[in-house]
């Protein structure tokens, strides 16, 4: 603004329009400018949103993949015809073979994404509290994401390891249909007590972890509505009781009922 | 009542500094925390020490200068009040307090209790405004406004700004303030015009700052002394990622 446009008197702008403060313009130890897209992945809100995604994607897996496991709480004769069956159906598909290629680029994504949001927000707390009582404010669940969900992890690298990899790389019995018998390396697997308590609280951890992760993608989503954000506390809850009580039930059957 | 405190000492921001305990005999349970501090201070004049440091104004909840952490919470054990609002009778007699600054890397300590807290400031300037011509006042039925958006807005704009959210935050995220602000300007016409650079702009400023991820543990609506509502963060996560998309 030149000085002719400048009341002599007071010094006040004579012209309407935002006037150039020297004292409000942003003293940011960043310059303020809008950027282009290409590093908007760096930003907290975007990092979020990729969480969130890849979250709701894997609850979305999680659903089919305990439509399947139920297929072992059908009588013993049935269920291992059906469950070898599905198996079978479902390694022979090139479909389910892309889409596990993508879950497990999914899961990385999410885990190193969760790993790199952890070291910034350390950094952003810098020097701890000598006393600290916050957690009384919020559930501990919530504050233990990180936790929670490295015991997942653990967990899925058993899991991988005792019945992915068996199918994949291991040689499987043949049931007398002719089809390769996951179903008895299930039950065998279900026999040790430790396992199945290790799965189940496992499954807690999966509960908890989905509990807090429903609400928290929906909310990062910019779910804001008060009326939607009661329902997502609802289908929430049901969501993860149904898939950790689900999951859950499975292995407690299998080692009761059938062995 | 008799009163063990424990105060963070810090001479200036590069000194490091720890906690020193002091004794107050004689405390009146009316008085408020800020003026058991103050009769702590007037002790150590009188015995020419340096007294303690501490941001404080009006004195009855509304200008949200008087921010520590009192026994491990953001003003102290009641929720949704400010340090000024909470009086010695919340404490009982005999009790030891531990009073620390609030901690954030963006918060940095400037001596004893007190914070630099003009990271907030620096949100706002780039962009918690309107770019409006401030000539003649207008009509005011000229722009109409529904009595419950007005309501909402005015909610969001009651954030006083005293970082309780930020040092409550297990992550040090200033979500909560960043999202009051964008949400106060989203909701009315005059601020929709300018949505979409603003909530960019001060969400870029926010990571600029160095203030963590919201993880929606929702601590901060608890310690808020304006009860400002976690929807505020949602709307906020809402307008940006419809700045990105549109």
């Amino acid at each position: 603004m030149s000085n002719s446009d400048l009341d002599p008197e007071t010094n006040l702008s004579l012209v309407d329009g935002p006037v150039e403060n020297p004292d409000i313009t942003p003293t940011s130890k960043e310059a303020v400018e809008l950027r282009p897209a290409k590093n908007w992945l760096s930003g907290t809100l975007s990092q979020k949103n990729l969480m969130a995604l890849t979250g709701l994607f894997l609850c979305l897996f999680l659903v089919v993949h305990l439509l399947g496991n139920l297929q072992l709480l059908l009588p013993k004769e049935a269920a291992q015809w059906q469950f070898n069956f599905y198996s079978k159906l479902l390694s022979e598909n090139i479909f389910i073979h892309l889409i596990s290629y993508l879950l497990f680029a999914t899961i990385v994504a999410h885990a190193v994404y969760a790993l790199l949001i952890t070291i910034r927000n350390r950094r952003a707390h810098g020097t701890r509290y000598e006393y600290d009582r916050r957690g009384v404010s919020s559930k501990w669940y919530s504050r233990k994401m990180g936790l929670l969900g490295t015991v997942i992890l653990f967990f899925l690298i058993i899991h991988l390891r005792d019945f992915w990899y068996e199918v994949q790389f291991g040689h499987l019995p043949i049931d007398k249909d002719g089809q390769e018998d996951l179903y008895t390396l299930v039950v065998t697997v279900y026999r040790s007590g430790w396992y199945v308590l290790i799965y189940v609280l496992c499954m807690v951890a999966l509960g908890y972890h989905l509990l807090h992760g429903f609400f928290s993608a929906a909310r990062t989503l910019g779910v804001c509505h008060p009326r939607f954000v009661g329902w997502v506390r609802v289908i929430g809850w049901i969501y993860s009781v149904g898939i950790s009580a689900g999951f859950a039930l499975v292995p407690i059957y299998v080692h009761f009922a059938l062995s | 009542m008799r009163i063990q405190l424990k105060i963070w000492r810090q001479q200036n921001r590069s000194k490091s500094g720890q906690l020193v305990n002091y004794d107050l005999p004689d405390v009146n349970p009316d008085m408020s925390f800020l003026e058991m501090l103050d009769t702590l201070n007037e002790r150590l004049v009188r015995q020419r020490e340096r007294p303690v440091e501490f941001d404080h104004d009006c004195r009855e909840g509304i200008c949200g200068q008087c921010g520590m952490m009192i026994n491990g919470r953001a003003h102290g054990p009641l929720s949704n009040t400010t340090t000024c609002q909470l009086h010695m009778r919340a404490f009982r007699d005999g009790d030891t307090i531990y009073v620390e600054p609030f901690r954030a890397t963006a918060f940095p300590v400037k001596c004893d209790l007190k914070v630099d807290r003009s990271a907030f400031d620096r949100i706002i300037q780039a962009g918690g405004y309107t770019s409006a011509s401030t000539g003649g006042a207008p009509e005011a039925n000229s722009i109409p406004i529904a009595h419950d958006v007005a309501e909402a807005a005015f909610d969001a704009a009651a954030c006083i700004g005293c970082g309780a959210c930020v040092a409550t935050c297990k992550n040090s995220s200033a979500a909560l303030f960043t999202a009051a602000k964008i949400t106060h300007l989203a909701l009315l016409p005059q601020g929709k015009i300018e949505g979409r650079q603003r909530v960019r702009r001060m969400v870029r400023q926010m990571d600029s700052e160095g203030f963590g991820h919201c993880s929606n543990t929702e601590a901060c609506q608890v310690e808020c002394p304006q009860q400002i509502s976690v929807l505020h963060i949602a709307r906020m996560n809402w307008e940006y990622n419809r700045s990105l998309a549109m």
